[in-house]
């Protein structure tokens, strides 16, 4: 048996291999993309009927998509408000315990990520009726921050990892105060991981599905509406509406690895930031 | 304690921990307990909580075990979500080790960043995608009866089969990046070395780039199997009344059923089936939590 | 410019959990004095200087500045500017907001704080600097950015933890000079931290030569050197050679000690009495080649000479095996000596030292 065909076999293999994968990963989306400008009735690519784009134009009068759009807007920015203070605070916190304390706390505050979106909204739901408060936008946010917040914290944290602890000391020795500190020296050092992490808690947010379905009461979300039309409003419309999903999300990608990417210059690998519907996302550790 | 004062001032300390409360026990552990005790108290008319009636039970669990439907789609959830992970994971691990290792950086790059971008699609859209793909009247039966292998259009829809490759497509790449990112601190210098001593490409795998990868794998691993058991988009949106999802169940005796309690029973087992799993992924791959949850 | 204060340290003790890093240290450093604390990593320098600077309190003991006790006053509080042995500057500020800090904490106005640190600036040499970012700076640029942001909020005493071991030797002498003239020009009471013993030779007032948390001997440069307290420092500053052995002679200042080498003489460093164990340090230039000294007479065979210029150590071997190491003057003439089969090693009395059997300094 000869070495060299045996590895021309191999290569041949991976390439193959690497095809099916990617045309696994793309062909579906492209597929269906394509279909919101088939004039057919029915959300298909096959038969090709012409090309349109009727369907674009029935999202612009479709007010039902207008006004969750703006409930996402409102739950997102909920979510920002509290996740991005919440983990702040905790990676600070965290930063200070004694190992065994911290080991503890940061299990507790990670275990969000590692339960699946259903439980969250069932127990905040169940929790919040014991106060008469039933399904809203409020909730949403709520029960959202619960595991947002973990991945915020997971962000600070990996930026406090490398904070030189002697920045705060000289800052103390020449007179700061503590809050004099926090205001100079750490908030600055922390900024751009705050922005990072306001936008992955953004992101997390508008996607959430799972989570929200729960608690959200009568104030659809954008995602739950989207669902809603893919289960029953079948459309061409629907498929209109996922291509501007699939371009937001791509543009929204491309943008945050690329500024990223342009922080971490001289990290030579790209480890992906993730921020998806499903929550046991990995985040970059930075 | 001290140490935090000393580093931080009074007001700032007491400010973080205040807020760490709120998250730690007003949204997690509260609700979660809240939730647990509702699960062991029976469903009553409003003005009877509280009451003599209101007293823990099994009751919302044993008639889980009682109920022959319930059991097995319980069990099929479970049984099934594994299928998810063990297949996403069969395909995922050559991918990550070519991108970490079998490729120069530039490509790697490439085709993280190609990665990247399905990754952050709504998992709803992901979804919907393989709807179209496998509906009557979508691509798959149009191509085979246009080929002419069938004349009769192929029922995938509502199939358990066909959620667990919608599952599988939905999260292989939850899969991918933790092993990418073991990997890719695996020493090249490793993997030369035994091909040097002459061990075989599986050898290599098996003794030096699988153990290594352990971490990612767990990370992996636990992940999928979160998402495809909690899943509920993929199951309404691919399934059917014969392929009915544990979620769903638990959906419909919240909002359709209107039996809040068995509803909590169902999330609390539904829970403990993911910790089960975390507790043996991680004794099985020997990693801590503070590995699995970075 | 301000004017230094004086340092007590009485009856200091650090320790952290079960390891103590300070034992019992009393101490009193003058106003205005350049102090070195000299000592091998983990000698419990840095953690003296933590509790003059208010990072830690000590165990037991206190600290006074001035007078003043300092107790419960944190780092903020006190008349201190600790110089950071990684500098510590502040990355994302210019370096004149990094030499204004402090003075913006103690909320001087904007232009007031500005035209402070150029003067600042100016006086260590960065005059142009002032809006270049940290990380533009050389390591010699820096070092100075470091020394003008302390010297800002006009401290009465100067605390530096090792700041020259990041640059390279030649700026490091450099920088002693520096460090020594500012010291001069203001008054400030230096309390410098470092391993180096020539940095604390040539700079220092005083050095306090420690080990394993205590002070091993508290003395003037030259005092340190020629009259070493204890073996260690006897060891660890300079070079030495050492013979060890047992007390079998006293007069009034000098002491007789019987070693494997034959008998030397030697001054009691160290209250030896008839019979004790002793060790004997001469240094490398005090010995010479020579067959008088009547402190001792080694016979030993010559293993390396290394020609330095000016001077030549000679390295040799007893016939007990150790080693012996001679420093001398280059008077042109020592073609011979490598050619002798054996070389006689000798020593005057009062060249020597004897101290009680201690612990060495591992170099």
């Amino acid at each position: 048996m000869n070495r060299l065909s045996s590895r021309v076999i191999l290569r041949s293999f991976i390439l193959l291999y690497l095809v099916a994968f990617f045309a696994y990963l793309f062909l579906p989306l492209l597929y269906m993309s394509a279909a919101a400008f088939n004039q057919s009735r029915f959300p298909a690519t096959v038969p090709w009927q012409g090309f349109t784009l009727e369907w674009f134009d029935a999202l612009l009068n479709d007010s039902m998509l207008w006004s969750s759009l703006g409930n996402s807007l409102l739950v997102g920015a909920g979510v920002v408000a509290l996740s991005v203070p919440i983990g702040l605070n905790a990676a600070l916190l965290l930063h200070l315990l004694q190992k065994r304390v911290r080991t503890l706390a940061y299990g507790v505050m990670v275990s969000p990520i590692l339960m699946p979106g259903v439980i969250l909204g069932i127990s905040t739901l169940v929790f919040w009726r014991g106060f008469d408060v039933g399904g809203g936008w409020h909730l949403a946010v709520l029960a959202q921050t619960t595991f947002i917040a973990s991945y915020c914290m997971m962000m600070f944290q990996a930026r406090l990892q490398r904070l030189d602890p002697t920045w705060e000391e000289a800052a103390l020795d020449l007179g700061a105060s503590h809050f004099q500190v926090m205001r100079r020296i750490m908030l600055p050092f922390l900024a751009p991981t705050a922005i990072g992490a306001a936008v992955i808690a953004f992101l997390q947010s508008f996607e959430n599905y799972n989570t929200t379905l729960f608690v959200y009461g009568s104030d659809r979300t954008l995602t739950i509406y989207l669902a809603g039309k893919v289960r029953v409003g079948l459309t061409p419309a629907v498929n209109a509406l996922s291509v501007i999903f699939i371009l937001l999300t791509v543009a929204a990608a491309v943008l945050f690895e690329w500024r990223r990417r342009a922080e971490a210059r001289p990290a030579a690998r790209p480890v992906p930031a993730k921020a998806s519907l499903g929550r046991a996302a990995p985040v970059p550790a930075e | 304690m001290q140490a935090l004062v000393a580093r931080y001032g009074g007001p700032i300390t007491a400010l973080m921990i205040f807020t760490s409360l709120v998250w730690v026990l007003g949204l997690l552990l509260l609700p979660q307990l809240t939730m647990i005790d509702y699960s062991f108290r029976p469903a009553l008319p409003l003005a009877e909580i509280g009451g003599p009636k209101d007293v823990y039970t099994l009751e919302n669990y044993t008639f889980l075990f009682g109920n022959a439907g319930f059991l097995t789609i319980f069990a099929k959830t479970i049984w099934s979500s594994i299928l998810v992970t063990i297949a996403a994971f069969a395909i995922c691990y050559p991918l990550a080790y070519y991108l970490a290792r079998g490729t120069s950086i530039g490509r790697a790059r490439l085709l993280i960043v190609a990665l990247i971008i399905p990754y952050w699609i709504n998992e709803i859209l992901r979804t919907f995608a393989w709807m179209l793909i496998l509906a009557r009247g979508g691509l798959i039966n149009m191509a085979l009866m246009e080929l002419g292998v069938i004349d009769q259009p192929i029922v995938f829809l509502g199939q358990t089969p066909t959620i667990v490759l919608g599952m599988v497509y939905a999260y292989v790449l939850f899969m991918v990046f933790p092993i990418y990112n073991v990997l890719d601190t695996l020493d090249k210098a490793q993997v030369e070395a035994a091909r040097d001593l002459g061990a075989p490409w599986w050898c290599i795998h098996w003794r030096i780039a699988l153990p290594h990868a352990k971490p990612g794998i767990a990370v992996g691993c636990i992940s999928t199997f979160m998402l495809a058991a909690g899943s509920y988009a993929v199951p309404t949106i691919l399934g059917g009344p014969q392929s009915r999802w544990f979620t769903e169940v638990i959906y419909s005796q919240f909002f359709e059923g209107m039996n809040w309690n068995r509803g909590a029973a169902f999330a609390f087992l539904l829970l403990l089936v993911c910790v089960t799993f975390i507790v043996i992924m991680m004794r099985l791959f020997r990693v801590s939590l503070g590995e699995v949850a970075k | 410019m301000s004017i230094g204060e004086s340092v007590h340290l009485e009856n200091v003790t650090m320790r952290f959990g079960d390891f103590t890093a300070v034992d019992d240290v009393s101490l009193e450093i003058e106003a205005g004095e350049f102090f070195s604390f000299l000592g091998p990593s983990g000698c419990g320098k840095t953690t003296i200087l933590r509790m003059i600077s208010g990072f830690n309190e000590p165990s037991a003991g206190r600290v006074l500045i001035g007078g003043r006790d300092m107790r419960g006053s944190g780092p903020n509080r006190r008349p201190t500017a600790l110089i950071f042995q990684n500098l510590a500057l502040f990355p994302l500020m210019p370096v004149w907001e990094n030499v204004a800090f402090g003075l913006e904490m103690r909320g001087m106005a904007r232009s007031a704080r500005r035209r402070r640190a150029e003067e600042l600036l100016d006086l260590v040499a960065l005059g142009n600097a002032g809006d270049k970012r940290v990380a533009d700076l050389s390591g010699g640029q820096r070092q100075r950015v470091a020394i003008a942001r302390a010297l800002a909020v006009e401290p009465k005493v100067m605390l530096l933890d090792e700041p020259l071991s990041a640059l390279d030797l030649k700026l490091r002498q450099h920088m002693r000079a520096e460090l020594r003239a500012i010291q001069k020009r203001t008054g400030v009471t230096f309390i410098y931290i470092t391993h180096d013993q020539g940095e604390a030779l040539t700079m220092s007032d005083r050095i306090a030569v420690m080990s394993r948390g205590r002070l091993e001997q508290v003395a003037r440069p030259d005092a340190v050197y020629n009259e070493p307290a204890t073996p260690f420092a006897a060891s660890f500053v300079g070079e030495a050679n050492i013979f060890q052995g047992r007390v079998v002679g006293l007069s009034a200042e000098e002491v007789e000690i019987e070693t494997d080498l034959g008998r030397m003489r030697a001054r009691n460093g160290g209250d030896l009495r008839q019979g004790d164990r002793a060790m004997l340090f001469v240094r490398p230039e005090r010995s010479s080649i020579a067959l008088g000294g009547d402190g001792g007479r080694i016979e030993a065979e010559l293993v390396e000479m290394e020609f330095e210029g000016s001077f030549i150590n000679l390295r040799l071997r007893a016939p007990n095996r150790q080693p012996i190491m001679v420093q001398m003057a280059n008077d042109g003439g020592l073609g011979e000596m490598a050619r002798m089969a054996s070389v006689p090693v000798s020593f005057a009395a009062r060249a020597a030292i004897a101290l009680p059997e201690g612990e060495l300094a591992h170099q």
